[in-house]
């Protein structure tokens, strides 16, 4: 045989699970992304107590597709004065990063893109980040100026809020002690406990961290609609913009797989040591049965025939998955318990954290420009400091003076918590100082609106 | 024959990107150049099993010094740069540099010519399994035995860093 088809050949026997899933997370992605815009829409819809997206498939089930193909066969504009090279490449960079980034995470024991590498936390967060460079190309090409106060206003953010972020992970790597995404959460495993409990304070700064990262409200400065007609987006039209928005969604995934891993413990039920826990096991499959009877409960009262029989097919479908995750309950086939349950409960959590996202925006209004900077340098990085430094104390008080786990990491997230409420009310005094020096007439804030 | 592939590559990427950065007008274009550039060094270093480097490129080159690069590039009006002839004082410089670079390597070839039994000075390849993990070794040696280096370093940073503030605070 000719030696470089056998080269290829022994290459492609060696990497083809890493191929394939590399192929459907491109495949996959954009659709789930869809679909959680919609979900995004059926959310914000049921707060505010209206119906949502109701007219394309029952209950506007395809609405996704039909958004997909309106946004395929639109006209694609190029603005004269626009840069075409880079306006073209902008978004396709974002896209890649996110999608690139999804690669290096573990959806179960099993479930791992790339191999395991031995940086995989800090692949997944730096390769994400990646995705800013495509934003200031966008912002700076389309030639406009809301585009470019958006691409400003979107690195100024982006790079204050990435070393919060990063921070506050260092305290949870502290405890793991390791970047391989898969020893973390064995780490978890071992520990008995998720490092959400361990670490709370870092946990907290994540979040608001990750919501600034992913450019999503209250944070959604750089394409505040209102003030800049969507920022650096503002010149994009058609299937570029549905780029931006895919390596969007795709971020918010992967920074609720990151949090996922390192803080909730990854694939891991809860109690995952604890013996008289065990019927856990048994929540997917008891889960999505209930969610399948739901279904036809609901299915008796659907007004039209379509409806009825697309709600029976829905709850056939969760049957069928409550079958299958029903099975590793069956000995023999017990070997599947590990990737078929880690599956669903690092999904079931990474799900939660994005409906944690969505609830935010839809509760919170915009911040300021400034109070954003303020919240962002004055509290969140020195409090991020504070508690690596709480973390690192809490190991040696542990490790070396035999200290309980539990007694040293209470007295000091403690203290990370008196600083944290020193560090309000430094703010609260500076806020005060600033309003009253400045004269009443000249209303320093009205340049940016509070409009959300 | 797959390795080779890949470095090559990454390798042709890396130089053909380098020449663009250099010959474009456009201060922007220059700058992608540079980030391809820069990227496709780290896939050297992810294939020289570097992992931290690799990541530590991205983060802080690509992620970070870059994106401040675009940053003040696009705040300084490209306008005026483009109808200047760069560099045109720095040609003799540029030259002396690049010959004596030349001479550097040219030296280094010739002299791995002399090693017997191994390629360009490399030395015989470890078994990948066998390479100790690559950010505990480099964690080790930082801290342990440069750990006074290490900190003098971080120091004159935090110096540059305050200095830097203090120069840009107003005068009040």
């Amino acid at each position: 045989m000719n030696p470089a088809l056998h080269d290829v050949l022994a290459f492609l026997q060696a990497w083809w699970v890493e191929l394939v899933s590399g192929v459907v997370i491109v495949g996959v992605v954009p659709l789930v992304a869809g679909y959680l815009v919609l979900m995004e829409r059926k959310l914000m819809a049921d707060m505010q107590a209206r119906l949502g997206p109701m007219r394309v498939g029952p209950h506007g089930l395809l609405q996704p597709i039909a958004d997909a193909v309106k946004l395929l066969i639109k006209e694609d504009i190029i603005p004269d004065n626009a840069d075409k090279m880079v306006f073209w490449m902008a978004p396709v960079v974002s896209m890649t990063a996110a999608l690139t980034a999804m690669g290096g995470i573990a959806f179960g024991p099993s479930f791992l893109v790339a191999r395991d590498i031995n940086v995989g936390l800090l692949f997944v967060i730096g390769v994400s980040s990646l995705g800013l460079l495509g934003i200031v190309l966008g912002g700076w090409a389309s030639n406009s100026h809301y585009s470019i106060m958006g691409a400003l206003r979107s690195t100024a953010q982006l790079v204050s809020y990435e070393t919060a972020a990063g921070l506050a992970l260092v305290s949870g790597l502290l405890l793991a002690g390791t970047l391989r995404i898969r020893d973390i959460v064995y780490a978890q495993e071992q520990s008995g406990v998720w490092f959400v409990f361990l670490v709370p304070v870092a946990f907290f700064i994540y979040v608001v961290a990750s919501i600034a990262e992913t450019n999503r409200a209250p944070f959604d400065l750089p394409e505040a609609e209102s003030e800049l007609v969507a920022g650096y987006m503002t010149e994009y039209s058609g299937f570029r913009w549905a780029l931006y928005f895919l390596g969007e969604y795709a971020n918010m995934i992967v920074v609720g797989a990151v949090a996922t891993t390192l803080f909730l413990g990854g694939w891991l039920r809860p109690f995952p040591n604890v013996h008289w826990m065990n019927w856990l096991d048994a929540l997917p499959a008891l889960f999505t049965a209930a969610v399948g009877a739901y279904c036809v409960f609901r299915a008796g009262k659907q007004p039209a025939r379509v409806q009825v029989w697309f709600m029976w097919a829905v709850a056939l479908a969760c049957f069928v998955v409550a079958l299958i995750l029903a099975a590793p309950l069956y000995g023999p086939l017990s070997f599947l318990k590990l990737g078929l349950h880690g599956a669903f409960w690092f999904l079931l959590k990474i799900s939660a954290y994005i409906y944690l996202f969505m609830w935010l925006r839809f509760t919170l209004p915009r911040y300021r420009f400034d109070q954003l900077m303020h919240l962002g340098w004055y509290i969140l990085i020195p409090l991020a400091i504070v508690n690596v430094l709480a973390a690192g104390v809490a190991m040696i008080l542990e490790m070396e003076y035999g200290w309980n786990r539990w007694l040293a990491l209470v007295v000091t997230t403690l203290f990370t918590l008196g600083v944290a409420l020193f560090l309000l009310r430094l703010n609260d005094k500076r806020e005060a100082e600033a309003s009253s020096a400045a004269p009443p007439s000249e209303e320093p804030s009205t340049e940016d609106s509070y409009a959300g | 024959m797959l390795d080779k592939v890949i470095f090559f590559f990454f390798a042709g990427v890396a130089i053909l990107s380098a020449g663009l950065m250099v010959t474009r007008r456009n201060a922007i274009h220059s700058a992608v150049f540079l980030i391809t550039t820069l990227l496709a060094t780290a896939g050297i270093f992810l294939q020289l099993r570097a992992e931290f480097i690799f990541i530590a490129q991205i983060i802080l080159y690509v992620g970070g010094i870059m994106v401040l690069f675009i940053f003040v590039i696009m705040l300084v009006s490209l306008d005026v740069a483009l109808h200047q002839v760069k560099f045109s004082r720095q040609k003799w410089v540029a030259l002396f540099v690049t010959l004596a670079l030349a001479a550097e390597v040219g030296v280094m070839l010739w002299s791995s010519r002399k090693v017997p039994g191994q390629g360009f000075l490399l030395p015989n390849a470890v078994p990948a399994a066998k390479l100790p993990p690559n950010t505990e070794a480099l964690a080790g040696s930082l801290f342990s035995s440069y750990l006074l280096p290490f900190e003098i370093a971080s120091v004159l940073l935090l110096v540059a860093m305050v200095g830097a503030v203090v120069m840009a605070k107003k005068r009040t």
